[in-house]
Formats: C-alpha cells, structure tokens, sequence
C-alpha cells in the first residue's frame, strides 16, 4: 500500500500521541451482536441501513489518504501496523463517527449507541491498551446520552465523549447539562467533531450545494459552539469540563476571539456568568487537534497564527487517520515548530489533557 | 485648582444628570441619591458621548441563569459599544485599572461660601450666564486642573 | 448641540454604511392602497421566531435619538449634524434595514421593495447630495427582484444593492443569479449586510443569548463567501463585485487558506471551476470595516492585513446609529500608514462606487 513511511520524529524515537484516528462501524450488522433481538429484528424488518450520515461521502478524495483503505475497511490489526507500530505512538484516540443524531426514535437511537460502545470495547479497547475511544451517545436526548455514558464511561479505555459539531441546537444550551454532568463524573473528555446530521441546516444561511462547501464551512459551525459553550455559562457550570475541538482547524480562533471579546466589553450583561473574557475561557478549557492545520501560505504566518494563538497548550497532534489532510508522513507536522512546542503538540499537551498515564 | 460652579443642586435631581462644557472639557454631573459625582464626557474607547448613555445597574451572577442586579443608577453605559463604567468611580467594568474614564472632586457648596472664596473660583457657566450666586442657595461645585 | 462641531479629519471620509429608519407613515406614500391595506391587516410576516432582544433600544446609540421624536435614523437633518457634518463626510452609502426581503407574501415583498427604494430616493438623496442609496430587494425570488433592479438601476440615487447575510439559501445558489444578471448589467455591487432571519441562526441551530447573535454574525459571511465562489457565480458573472459590510474582516485570511485546502482536495467536485477561491476572493469581494478588529496586540493587526492582502478593498464605515458605531476619527488604528488610511477611508470606496454617476 504503497508510501506510507514512518515520520521522522517517529524514526528518531520520539513518542507521540495521535489524537484523531477514525474508527468506523463497517455496517449495521456489524452492531447485531450487541443489540437486543427486539432492534435487531426491528432494523431488519425495517430494512435500516444505519445512521451513516455521508458527512464523510465514501468516495470524496478528502474521505481516504491515496495510500490508505477506506475507513470502514480498518480494524484494529491495520491501525496497529500502520501507526500504533508504525509511527511509534504512545496512544492513539479512536473516534468514531457513528451519527446515532440522525435517528429521530430516540430508543432505537440510545439502542444503536449502547451498541457501538460495546464494539468498540471488544474490538478496539480490550485487545489493544495503545487506544483509547469516545463514547457515542444519543445526544440529541440528553438523559439518554446521560445514562449511556453511566454505563459505560468507567471503562478505562473511553476518554471522551462525541458530539458531532452539527447539532439542532448548540451545545453550550442548558438541556445538555446532564451529558456535562455524566463526563465530569467519569472524568471524560467532549470530542467535538467536524460533522453530523442532525436534519437542520449545515449554516445560518440554508444548505450549501456541494461538499466542498459544507466541508471549508464547517468552521463557523465550530465557531458556533465555540461561542454557545463559552457564552451559556457551560464552564462556569462544569469548571472541570475539558472540550477538544476535533478536524476543526484552529487558524480561525484568534480573529473569532477577537470578535468575541470585544462584543463582551459591550454585551457582557447579557451573559454575566462570563466574568472573564471569552477567550480565556476558551484558552482554559478548548484544545484543537493538529490536523486538518488550514495553513496559510508560508511557514512566517503559520507561526504567526500559533502566535496568536497566546498559549501553547492548545493544540494536539492528530493524522485525522484515514481522511486525506497531507501527502506524506513527515507532512503531518509543521517542521517549522520550535522544539519546545514540538513536543507540547507531539506529546505533553494531549497526555495532561486526556490525563493518559505515562506508558513504560 | 480651580473650582467651577456648574449648577444649583437642586438642578440635578437624584438619578438625573447635566452636561457642562468647562475648561474645554465636556463633563457629565451625576446625581446619586443626593450624591454628586463628575466624570469626563469622553469614553476612553472611541471617545463617544459617555455622559449621554444610559444610566443602568450593576448584574453581577454566580452561576448561569441567575441574576444579582444591584446599584440601580450607579453605573453609566457609553452610547457607543455599550461598554459599563461605574458613576462613583470612572472604572470600567471589564478593565477598571486600565480603561477608566476621569473622574472629577465635586462637591456641594453654598452660596455664602462661595461669596466668601470668591478670589479663588473660577466662574462657572451657571455664574457666567445669567443666575448670580446668591446666598440663600446651595451650589455644585467642581475642581478642575 | 454637542456633537455637531466639525472634527477635521485630515482625509476625506466616505461612509458606507449608514442606517436610515422610516419614519411613521413615511412609506404610504409610495405604497398603493392595496398594500397599505395588507399592511395595516397582517403587518410584517417573515419566519418570525428568532427574538434575540437588542443591548438597546431600536440596537440604537443612546445619543442617536432626536430631538424630533423620530427614531433614530428617521430624522434626516438630524443625522446631517451628528454625522455628516460632524465629521465632515464627503458620500455615505444609505443601507435601510426594513425587513424587505424576508417578507414570506412575495408579491407584498415586492411592492415594499419599491417602496423602500422610492422613499430613499425622494426623501433622502434627493435633498441631501452626499448620500446615495441601496435598492432593497425582495431578493428570495430572482424574478421580482430583477424587476426591481431594471426598474431603480438606471437613477443615480442608487449605487449599490443590498442583501442580508442571513438569506434562505447560500447566495451562490442558482436561484438568486437574476440579481446577478441585472446588478452587472447597471455594474452595481452587491452590498450583503450583517441581518437577515430565515432559520436557526447557525448552523448549529438556535443559541440563546443576544451576544452569539450578534457576535455569531461573520458565521452567515463564511457561508456567503463559499457560496459565492464554489457555485461559480464569479465565472458567470466575471465583473460582479461584493461588498461584505458589517461583518468585521479579521474571519477572511483562515477563511482563505481552509477554502484553497478544501478545494485542493475536492476540487473533482466542481471541476468547472476555472480558478484558486482565493483568487476570487481577492479580485471580487470588498469589506466595511465596522466592527473594527481590536486584536490584543498591534502586531496581530497588522499580521492580519498581511495575510488578508486586500488593503484596496478595505472601505470604512460608521454603522450609525447603531450602538456598535465607529467613529471616522478614533476607530482606524493610529499606527496604519497615511497611505492605508486614505484607501480605507475613502480612497477605496470611491473607486467602488458610482458616486458621482449622475453629475
């Protein structure tokens, strides 16, 4: 399978954590064994397909690296062998984008997500102690997200929860408080994740055509619950709640931080739980996986953008496995970096935040 | 330093407030609860109209969704951006060491006073048009370098 | 009156956005009996259900009432003194935010419209020669409102037309290309303006509190611009020109380089597109300034405006009387070069627009 050689902070033995590994449910049938006769029988009959949203079309060249499967053709022996070994990685994060929101039953919806954890723990966690997971969760019924991650969330290999940045209302709203209350508990992270179905319109604006434009504008959706969890008060209510940003890009957060504090000079009495500016929120609870970077076009405004970034503990190093973000390995990281920041991005930053015990 | 008389205390009444031009300076003279207080009519930010916002109360919070509103009529909102200073003091409420607005000593003086430390007052506008200070009144008075 | 002194600026400042409001009954005049009738009956119906209250009263400057009783930007020889003349404006760029376009009854819409348009011209540029206006539309049917634009596009009095950036769809969709078709036909810019109610206001639905409403605004551009270069309207349409007003502009440079890698990705999906999106964006687009980008640090301006590269294509703008209000003489930052601050306040707004077309 072609050029997929290991990097070169890989081959001079520095361990990295990657932060976003995509580990996809193949088909429904694969769930069948961790779903009652009841939904088994119910999909069935129904003819469901599965809540695959195509927020990743199976073909699109952004969907699958030239040099790697499809994504839902790797299991665990192909990830091992390509970047847990390959790539000399401490831990990898799995996370899955199973879009249980996009089914409206809200039991079969909570029936689908019990069973893609289960999976996971079978497939993924329990052979392999390099990974970790997220939970998917019917988020769009927080009591059920809430009494799923109960059920699971003390299982050491889950840590965090997923919540496609798509949703039908944002995530900072207080009807999500009881998911918040379930991860600060079992000590989980958030994954926010670029994508989603959630039946509502992708922008403020309708439904782009295409998926170029969906995909270049999933930022403002990011942007938007940015904005939501910072303004709703979800730190203020959760001040232990840890929040990653997850194929988000991160180059657009200064000038959104700007913008925000500058409307909380003026507006902060709409909101007066926020007490201080929005981006100190954001620099305190937000991290962003690496990739994709977004870059502009030469290495001076890349380090220019971490620049203002005002803090070096923000962002995380990913592949975004299997999805297309870079040609060839060395690629996945800026070269440009400081070695200080380096190893904060490589390593540090994602072991405090996921609070990973130091592998011997 | 000089002392101007701007107006006669019973001309602000509480919760209201005048401009005055002294000195060339625009200045906003604030009545609360029978407290005078003088700040520059100049927002540290773009330099708006601080004196003609809206007078408003402090929201404090101590968690989402719940509401402390106190000092009802202490705290100024600049009409452009919206941004909070308190009356008493010239603080701004999200950078109060840095981003203040001039505060000015004004006090309440009578007319016999006034009469009597004649030499050191500058005439105010309320003297310099067409109210002579009598002695039978009070007067706001305002010290300016 | 306070505020009408004159502050001299050393340059010459054009104002491209400026609010006037209607005054009560000021538009019957121009409406038919038949409408005035609708009016007084059903009042304005759009997809109402977004309530987000405003900081203030009419979202206004609390010093922008007038002595009149009007509101404010009702009251035209009030806003000649606290703006025009006080800082001595050479054009200002007349942008009404009736809710025009959003009217869900398109044939009021459209007669509302006309309305609008004929107010702006009769009662506000007509007396005062330093505005011109923009042709409001009923701008989510193509038909009406390529009517509109041939029926207003050869008067002077118009220089630009106006969108919000909240629309039904993204404004690259096929069905607003007969704007498009008559705007280039009269080489007018479509000005879109920070507004607009057609639906859960981000893409990730409704938030709750007024600050993400209006702090959540460059969201609706982001679209917009995507929009505009991905369906191929630049291609179509090779001298349109857009002017995003009121949507700051420190969201472009990320938003530049995310499109180009995108594009550098899944560019098979629109392979008719003849060029790099930031080639377009670049030769196409124009941008207010309000509200002005205050970054921590000074170096990150200029950082900005060296990733952004579209120095020409930066136009000043006040928002009067909008509290959010820049002033012409305080909102520029200090250390932009003379020659950056000309361009911004006027040089490249003249450049743009037809001001003097009818002299």
């Amino acid at each position: 399978m072609g050029n997929w050689e290991s990097p070169h902070f890989a081959q001079a033995g520095v361990k990295a954590i990657d932060c976003d590994i995509h580990n996809e449910v193949p088909t429904l049938q694969a769930l069948y064994p961790y779903m009652s006769d009841f939904w088994c029988d119910y999909c069935q009959n129904s003819g469901f397909r599965g809540a695959d949203a195509n927020d990743y079309p199976r073909g699109a060249p952004l969907t699958a690296h030239p040099d790697a499967p499809s994504p839902w053709d790797i299991d665990l022996e192909h990830v091992r062998q390509r970047l847990l070994d390959g790539w000399n990685l401490e831990y990898g994060i799995l996370n899955c984008a199973y879009r249980v929101q996009s089914v409206h039953n809200p039991d079969l919806a909570a029936a689908i997500a019990h069973a893609v954890n289960d999976w996971q723990i079978e497939h993924w966690l329990d052979p392999e102690p390099r990974l970790r997971a997220s939970l998917v969760i019917p988020s769009q019924i927080p009591e059920l997200a809430a009494t799923e991650i109960e059920r699971v969330g003390d299982h050491p290999g889950f840590v965090q929860v997923i919540l496609p940045v798509r949703s039908r209302t944002p995530y900072g709203n207080r009807l999500y408080h009881p998911i918040y209350e379930a991860a600060v508990r079992h000590n989980l992270a958030i994954g926010i994740q670029y994508g989603g179905a959630p039946g509502t319109q992708p922008s403020p604006t309708g439904w782009p055509s295409t998926f170029l434009e969906e995909y270049a504008g999933m930022t403002q959706v990011f942007q938007a619950q940015v904005i939501s969890l910072v303004a709703e008060g979800v730190f203020n209510q959760f001040p232990e709640l840890r929040v990653v940003l997850i194929e988000s890009g991160f180059t657009w957060l200064p000038a959104m931080m700007w913008r925000i504090d500058k409307e909380w000079r003026g507006l902060r009495n709409n909101t007066p739980w926020v007490k201080r500016p929005p981006s100190a929120y954001m620099r305190e609870h937000i991290r962003f996986t690496l990739q994709p970077i977004d870059a502009p076009p030469t290495s001076e405004q890349l380090l220019q953008m971490i620049g203002q970034l005002e803090s070096d503990e923000m962002l995380m190093f990913s592949t975004d496995y299997p999805h297309y973000q870079f040609n060839t390995p060395d690629e996945a990281l800026p070269s440009e970096l400081p070695a200080s920041l380096t190893r904060k991005i490589l390593h540090e930053n994602a072991s405090t935040f996921y609070q990973l015990p130091q592998a011997r | 330093m000089p002392k101007y008389v701007v107006a006669t205390s019973d001309e602000i009444p509480p919760g209201e407030s005048k401009i005055i031009e002294i000195g060339g300076r625009s200045i906003g003279i604030f009545n609360i609860d029978g407290e005078f207080f003088a700040i520059r009519n100049s927002c540290p930010h773009q330099g708006g109209p601080l004196c003609k916002g809206i007078v408003t109360g402090f929201l404090e919070s101590p968690t989402p969704g719940t509401y402390h509103y106190t000092r009802k009529g202490e705290i100024l909102r600049c009409p452009w951006h919206n941004w909070e200073f308190d009356i008493k003091t010239g603080q701004s409420w999200w950078n109060p060491t840095q981003r203040r607005v001039r505060k000015y000593e004004v006090h309440v003086e009578t007319g016999e006073d006034i009469e009597a430390s004649s030499s050191e007052r500058e005439k105010g506008p309320y003297v310099a048009d067409t109210f002579p200070v009598t002695v039978e009144q009070k007067y706001v008075v305002i010290e300016i370098d | 009156m306070e505020n009408t002194t004159t502050k001299r600026l050393k340059y010459p400042v054009i104002d491209c956005d400026i609010h006037n409001a209607v005054p009560p009954g000021g538009l019957s005049p121009y409406l038919s009996q038949r409408w005035q009738d609708h009016h007084k009956t059903f009042g304005l119906r759009g997809q109402i259900g977004g309530y987000y209250p405003r900081a203030l009263l009419n979202a206004a400057r609390h010093d922008a009432w007038p002595p009149s009783g009007l509101s404010p930007g009702a009251d035209l020889g009030f806003m000649q003194a606290q703006l025009l003349d006080a800082w001595d404006i050479e054009y200002g760029v007349l942008n009404p935010l009736i809710p025009v376009g959003e009217q869900l009854n398109l044939a009021y819409s459209a007669a509302l419209a006309s309305a609008v348009n004929d107010w702006q011209a009769n009662d506000w540029v007509e007396p005062e020669p330093r505005l011109r206006a923009s042709i409001v539309l009923p701008y989510e049917n193509g038909d009406l409102a390529a009517a509109e634009i041939h029926r207003c596009g050869p008067n002077p009095a118009f220089v630009q037309i106006l969108l919000l950036a909240r629309t039904r769809e993204p404004l690259g969709n096929r069905k607003y290309w007969k704007i498009y078709e008559a705007a280039v036909e009269y080489d007018l810019p479509i000005g879109i303006h920070f507004g607009g109610n057609q639906g859960p206001i981000t893409g990730a639905g409704w938030p709750s509190y007024y600050i993400e409403d209006h702090g959540g605004m460059p969201q609706a551009f982001h679209t917009q611009v995507i929009s505009y270069v991905c369906e191929g309207v630049f291609d179509s349409f090779p001298t349109l020109k857009v002017v995003l007003i009121e949507g700051g502009f420190a969201w472009l440079p990320p938003l530049i380089w995310r499109l180009d890698a995108t594009w550098e990705k899944l560019r098979s999906e629109i392979p008719d597109l003849k060029r790099k999106p930031s080639e377009y964006i670049r030769d196409h687009f124009w941008l207010s300034t309000q509200p002005m980008e205050e970054p921590p640090k000074r170096e990150y301006f200029e950082q900005m405006l060296e990733q952004m590269d579209m120095n020409d294509k930066l136009m000043f703008a006040t928002d009067y009387p909008h509290w959010d209000f820049d002033a012409p003489d305080r909102a520029l930052p200090s250390y932009l070069s003379a020659e950056l601050r000309q361009k911004i306040l006027s040089e490249n707004a003249r450049n743009l627009y037809a001001f003097e077309k009818g002299t």
